[in-house]
């Protein structure tokens, strides 16, 4: 992680700096005084401003690898995010793209299993698409252009995670959507006849910010990272990812599938939130 | 037995080309306005968008992937009846090989539809000539479907092209219809039965009796595999391809069957086609039909065995819950009893066999439904069973096609002659010797 940082180095060149003033901008987003000092999180802007000055490789473009992390102690199941997600995507009907599963163990405990998409690095999705309507950008992030999509579903039948949502009408959409460009990172308005899905709100990360979900859920327990740099934050804290995901038996779903997920779960039951 | 004459089987191949009677204009009339039903039905869902269909983000595909399937699967009776049969040197295959090939093209013609109309904006469909993901199997099926659809018009019109010369010259005979004479004159190619033409023309489909097989084979095993490279429980099977194959060859001989029974009933070819046919052709279904049986059994067994849940629940529902009485009716309508109507001697009549195949076909269609459905009723999340049932849209549309299937075999046969006279003649173009048959 420490040569990637230091491949990543903000002064490296002129995209390095913005890679900077984002990871400041999302720093101060989550107050990185506030997250200095809480256990175990590394404040933002020392960890970015100790890189080294090393020369760039190949692999410079690539600024970010993010992911998401969700706890699952934390999740009361309020679907909160659902409906932030749906607002900011302005998604009609049932649709969610962020969508959240009640299971039940073999004990009788609860639990609540938020899902994004995975944002697969190796996605099933993409492979089926006829006509490369999905795709990964240069950072791994699994988009669909809307103005290519033909809507033939097959990557509704592609997805074992069932991520995927289907605009079956033309949704009523409100001056503000119609309005919107229309990009894979902000696929507003939704189009009729195609596929959509989470897109983990990269538009959002790009400007410095949280994604719709992460911002709106109350107990904190959506994190959104960035594998690059080794930080996570949720709306509270900036934790350090790796270790995060270490101590706390971090899992992703359907391991045996090879997708690779970018969502890692960490196992519980509401047991962190305190009423 | 006597070999109907040469004259014989001109009169009877070119008599229905003209002289339509009323009993053809009540069911043309009939079939087209089911037909336009259905393609107003397909204009409603363009306006409204899919949202008119039963579809939802869970059962995603329905009734026109189920249709796809089943009407693709129909045209390999063509590939059947008249390639293996040529290749093998079947004689008696001569007097229904016309009948069993335009079966494949109208069939083909009407599946191929489907693709389009199950996608959300098929307005976008150029895309996937001008940007294809060659690692999408549906890119596999196009290019699938579009070559297999070439071939058959190729295997169709080659033998016909002796045929249409024989119509050029009764028509010229007679002066009149002109665009008859022009046409036939146009499509026969010059044809003058000379000895190098002959060569050309049997070395023509004898290549393509033996193409049309390995692309018919290619059709539906890409088409599996838009289901079968998935995840899904129900779906994910290595078995999918040959089973695919294997089922559209079990209704496409059914197809054939009932549209020979029906043209030598309206044609009056009774002379030509005997008894024996629907033997032959009966005998053929039932082989086919039993290796499908065995198929379904290999697959459930080897999924039922290994007792993983998701397996239990896809098999559950399939054998004893929601559509158990779907696919008892398959069992037992679409392989059983038609199998005994073959296979007992008292019932093995043209009536026997043709009551066979239109069940073949209908259970058939309702198989794939059983195929394309169940797998995504179960939810690969946890989340409950999803429901589905088909809309009027989704309904009518599948009814408008499978009329259009007789409407544009009736009206290509008021064209082109519905017996391979030539080949009639001939013994076969492939230089096969006729085999003393009973």
């Amino acid at each position: 992680m420490a040569d990637e940082l230091e491949q990543h180095s903000p002064e490296s060149d002129g995209s390095g700096g913005m890679t900077r003033r984002r990871f400041l901008s999302l720093a101060q987003m989550v107050g990185a005084g506030a997250a200095a000092v809480a256990a175990g999180v590394l404040p933002l802007e020392s960890l970015v401003s100790a890189e080294g000055g090393q020369p760039g490789g190949a692999e410079t473009k690539v600024k970010h690898d993010w992911v998401m992390v969700i706890d699952q102690r934390k999740c009361d199941g309020c679907k909160k995010c659902t409906e932030a997600c749906q607002k900011m995507h302005y998604l009609t009907g049932d649709q969610q793209w962020i969508r959240v599963y009640e299971t039940e163990s073999a004990a009788g405990q609860k639990s609540f299993l938020p899902r994004p998409c995975m944002m697969c690095e190796n996605p099933p999705c993409l492979r089926v698409c006829p006509v490369g309507a999905t795709f990964q950008d240069d950072e791994g992030m699994v988009l669909i252009d809307q103005n290519r999509c033909i809507g033939c579903r097959m990557c509704l039948a592609a997805c074992p995670y069932e991520g995927r949502t289907f605009n079956w009408n033309d949704p009523p959409q409100p001056p503000a959507a119609v309005a919107a460009k229309g990009t894979p990172e902000y696929p507003v308005p939704q189009v009729k006849g195609t596929a959509g899905k989470c897109v983990f709100c990269v538009h959002n990360l790009r400007a410095g910010k949280l994604p719709a979900c992460v911002d709106t859920c109350s107990m904190n327990a959506l994190y959104v990272g960035d594998r690059k740099t080794d930080l996570a934050s949720n709306r509270e804290e900036t934790v350090k990812l790796s270790a995060f995901l270490k101590e706390n038996n971090a899992y992703r779903l359907k391991e045996e599938l090879n997708t690779q997920p970018r969502v890692y779960y960490i196992p519980g039951h509401g047991e962190l939130l305190e009423y | 037995m006597t070999h109907p004459n040469s004259a014989a089987i001109r009169e009877a191949a070119l008599r229905p080309l003209d002289g339509a009677g009323a009993g053809f204009w009540a069911l043309l009339t009939g079939l087209s306005l089911i037909t336009a039903w259905g393609l107003a039905a397909w204009g409603y869902q363009l306006v409204h968008g899919l949202h008119v269909t039963g579809l939802s983000d869970r059962i995603f595909w329905g009734t026109y992937e189920t249709n796809l399937v089943t009407f693709i699967g129909l045209s390999y009776g063509g590939a059947v009846v008249s390639a293996i049969l040529r290749l093998t040197g079947a004689e008696w295959r001569s007097p229904i090989t016309r009948l069993a090939e335009a079966t494949a093209l109208v069939t083909l013609l009407i599946g191929a539809v489907f693709p389009v109309i199950h996608l959300g904006r098929p307005e976008r469909l150029w895309e996937m000539f001008t940007r294809p993901n060659l690692s999408s199997p549906l890119v596999w099926d196009l290019i699938a479907v579009m070559t297999y659809l070439f071939a058959t018009m190729v295997f169709l019109y080659l033998p016909l092209i002796p045929d249409l010369a024989a119509a050029r010259e009764e028509y010229a005979a007679r002066g009149g219809p002109r665009w008859r004479v022009r046409l036939y004159d146009r499509l026969s190619l010059g044809w003058s039965d000379a000895p190098q033409q002959k060569r050309l023309l049997e070395w023509g489909v004898g290549v393509m009796s033996v193409l049309i097989i390995p692309l018919a084979v290619t059709v539906h095993s890409v088409l599996s595999w838009a289901f079968a490279l998935t995840v899904r429980e129900g779906w994910h099977s290595t078995i999918y391809a040959p089973y695919f194959v294997i089922a559209a060859l079990y209704s496409g001989v059914a197809a054939v069957i009932l549209v020979v029974a029906a043209f030598r009933r309206a044609y009056r070819l009774q002379a030509f086609i005997e008894t024996r046919h629907f033997r032959y052709l009966g005998f053929l279904m039932l082989t086919l039909g039993l290796t499908y049986l065995y198929f379904t059994f290999s697959e459930y067994l080897t999924e039922g065995y290994a007792n993983t849940r998701a397996s239990v629940e896809v098999l559950g529902l399939l054998l004893q819950y929601r559509f158990a009485p779907l696919f008892w009716s398959f069992v037992v309508g679409g392989v059983l009893l038609p199998v005994a109507l073959v296979a007992v001697p008292r019932t093995r009549t043209a009536a026997g066999v043709t009551s066979a195949a239109a069940l073949v076909v209908a259970a058939m269609w309702l198989k794939r439904f059983l195929i394309v459905v169940p797998a995504e009723a179960l939810s690969l999340m946890p989340g409950g069973l999803a429901a589905y049932r088909p809309s009027w849209v989704e309904v009518s549309i599948t009814i408008g096609a499978a009329a259009a299937i007789p409407l544009l075999l009736m009206l290509f046969f008021r064209v082109f002659p519905v017996l391979a006279v030539w080949e009639m003649e001939h013994g076969g173009v492939q230089g096969v010797p006729a085999r003393g048959d009973d």
